[in-house]
């Protein structure tokens, strides 16, 4: 059964040669005997999740199901689930119990989905290994000596191992798209404001997107047909129509002509991650595609730009969290005066790498470096983001690694900041841009696998998805399965 | 390079409790931040607008109607101290 797309399962299901219970309690087990190894969930909501599949049977029985009823998904614990306890991988958030459901939880809901559970992730979204967690590391399904990404690690584990059918996450700077890579799974970050951020904890309000986590491109299709769309309660998100996305993906593509930035094939790149990237590239010339070099001038500012403008707008957002309302309260904070009490909570609460990243945008933010760095940094994502746009002119997508190589050991770039960060130079130009973009698996590089990363105008999901899906065709990396995971 | 008082100043602006412990980790680590951010400096952005919104949209605008209901009861069910519905924090005024 957990070897079955979300597409094959929902066809199961929708002729009833299985119930939404029975699929739910398999993966409940599967989550039981293997989920404590790889530290991907932090919450299982086994109850709830049998009670959601019993309604999803009654809705199936009546014949009224939709694409999504009945199939058991796993959401990153930075949406907020009514009832639930929604922790964003932090110790600030460990006693929180989520008063409503994001707007993405309530639509696929609606949509007939069981929530499994909460997934592991990196701290407030910080980081690119899983590792920044109160909860602890989340192993990666291929070795459980390395990481899996992140910072929806354990969204990306958990649909890796078979855990889940397919999951949610976020990403500011690669967060779906490069655990997705270092996973071996398919990953969509939609274009900004595509899909909406209500319930979702902010980190960069100005980079931060939902998408989904899924095995094949046909499924990534379906989940985001469920979640993208207007909501009133998010501001930011597009009243663009949603198109049919599981349908588009379907019909013919001629002549889609592929930009390659060749900038990005350089010394930083791992030698047989190019290769395998290459011959993915190769394989969509054969499917049709065309491919062009295509150089984008100012890229390699983009780590510097999002460093500047990703802490500047989490020091605002996490402010909210100083143990007033919610969340953590030091012990020890009665004793003080306010100040300190803030202080305390906070220092306490907040682990190190969000501690970091706070006072790196206090300080980009403070008077007399406002203009020298927030507004510099902006300056230079506009280039970015037009350095894109004349390439989009030329060529319909821009595909390259998602990744500069297949995922490292636990604990190997905890040290150096600066080091973690390159993780993301790839995926991060695409959240500055605001573009739409996907990771699809392409190979496997000593035993691991690396992912393609697909990069289109605003709003052509449909395309990328269109050209992830005949990839997936005609290759058959993304049905690979972990080993102990079959 | 940002000394330990510095970090102090910065922690005290973002509340932020930065211990004697940690003090010189974060030094260090921020140093490099900076650093490495610092090469945006040698980008010519003269003429460049600074982006408002990665698609260029504008803000969008609601009738200003009371859409929301009091619901304090079911959100103080995560407050740590809550009296006559007041959220109690340490004394502010001597």
């Amino acid at each position: 059964m957990h070897t079955k797309t979300l597409a094959e399962l929902g066809d199961d299901l929708r002729n009833r040669r299985v119930s939404a219970v029975e699929i739910t309690r398999h993966f409940l087990d599967r989550i039981e005997r293997l989920g404590a190894e790889l530290n991907a969930f932090i919450t299982v909501t086994s109850e709830q999740a049998l009670a959601q599949a019993a309604a999803a049977d009654r809705k199936l029985a009546a014949g009224e199901a939709a694409a999504l009823c009945g199939i058991p998904i796993a959401h990153k614990d930075i949406f907020c689930t009514a009832g639930v306890k929604t922790s964003c991988g932090s110790r600030m958030l460990d006693n929180f119990v989520s008063p409503y459901d994001a707007t993405v939880v309530e639509r696929l809901a609606a949509a007939g989905a069981v929530m499994l559970g909460k997934t592991n992730m990196d701290e407030f979204a910080m980081g690119s290994s899983n590792e920044t967690s109160y909860y602890g590391p989340v192993k990666n399904p291929w070795d459980q000596a390395l990481v899996p990404g992140g910072s929806s690690g354990g969204s990306a584990a958990a649909v890796a191992a078979r855990l889940a059918v397919a999951a949610t996450g976020t990403d500011t700077g690669g967060s779906i798209r490069q655990p997705a890579a270092l996973s071996g799974i398919t990953g969509l970050k939609p274009t900004y404001g595509r899909v909406s951020r209500h319930g979702m904890i902010a980190f960069a309000s100005s980079l931060d997107q939902a998408g989904p986590l899924t095995r094949t491109a046909a499924d990534a299709a379906l989940m985001l047909e469920a979640i993208a769309g207007f909501d009133e309660h998010d501001s930011t998100v597009l009243d663009d129509p949603v198109p049919p996305y599981s349908r588009l993906i379907e019909e013919p593509w001629d002549g889609v002509t592929i930009g390659v930035p060749e900038n990005f094939f350089d010394d930083g790149l791992d030698a047989d991650n190019a290769a395998a990237v290459r011959a993915a590239l190769d394989e969509l010339a054969k499917l049709g595609a065309r491919l062009k070099p295509i150089r984008l001038d100012n890229i390699g500012q983009s780590v510097p730009a999002y460093y500047v403008v990703a802490p500047a707008e989490a020091s605002s957002n996490l402010s909210r969290f100083d143990g007033v309302r919610y969340g953590y309260r030091a012990p020890s904070a009665e004793k003080h005066d306010l100040a300190t009490f803030y202080m305390r909570n906070r220092g306490e609460g907040f682990g190190a790498e969000v501690k970091r990243r706070i006072l790196t945008g206090t300080y980009v933010l403070s008077a007399g470096y406002f203009d020298a760095y927030y507004l510099q940094a902006q300056k230079v994502r506009q280039l970015i983001s037009d350095d894109f746009r004349r390439a989009f002119a030329d060529v319909d997508i821009v595909a390259g690694p998602t990744t500069p190589s297949p995922a490292f050991r636990i604990g190997a770039k905890t040290d150096d900041p600066i080091e973690m960060y390159l993780n993301d130079i790839y995926t991060i130009g695409a959240n500055l841009a605001g573009l739409p973009a996907m990771s699809v698996p392409c190979g496997f590089v000593r035993g691991l696998p690396v992912g393609l990363q697909l990069v289109g105008p605003h709003l052509s999901e449909a395309l990328l998805l269109k050209v992830a899906h005949r990839f997936q065709l005609a290759t058959d990396w993304h049905a690979r399965v972990p080993p102990g995971c079959a | 390079m940002l000394t330990p008082d510095d970090i102090r100043k910065l922690g005290l602006l973002a509340r932020l409790e930065v211990t004697d412990g940690e003090i010189a980790d974060v030094s260090a680590k921020l140093t490099s931040i900076v650093a490495m951010v610092d090469q945006l400096q040698a980008v010519d952005t003269a003429g460049v607008e600074p982006m408002a919104h990665p698609l260029a949209r504008p803000q969008r605008l609601r009738p200003d109607v009371v859409t929301e209901t009091d619901r304090h009861e079911l959100y103080q069910k995560n407050a740590p101290l809550v009296d006559r519905d007041l959220y109690l924090v340490p004394k502010v005024i001597e």
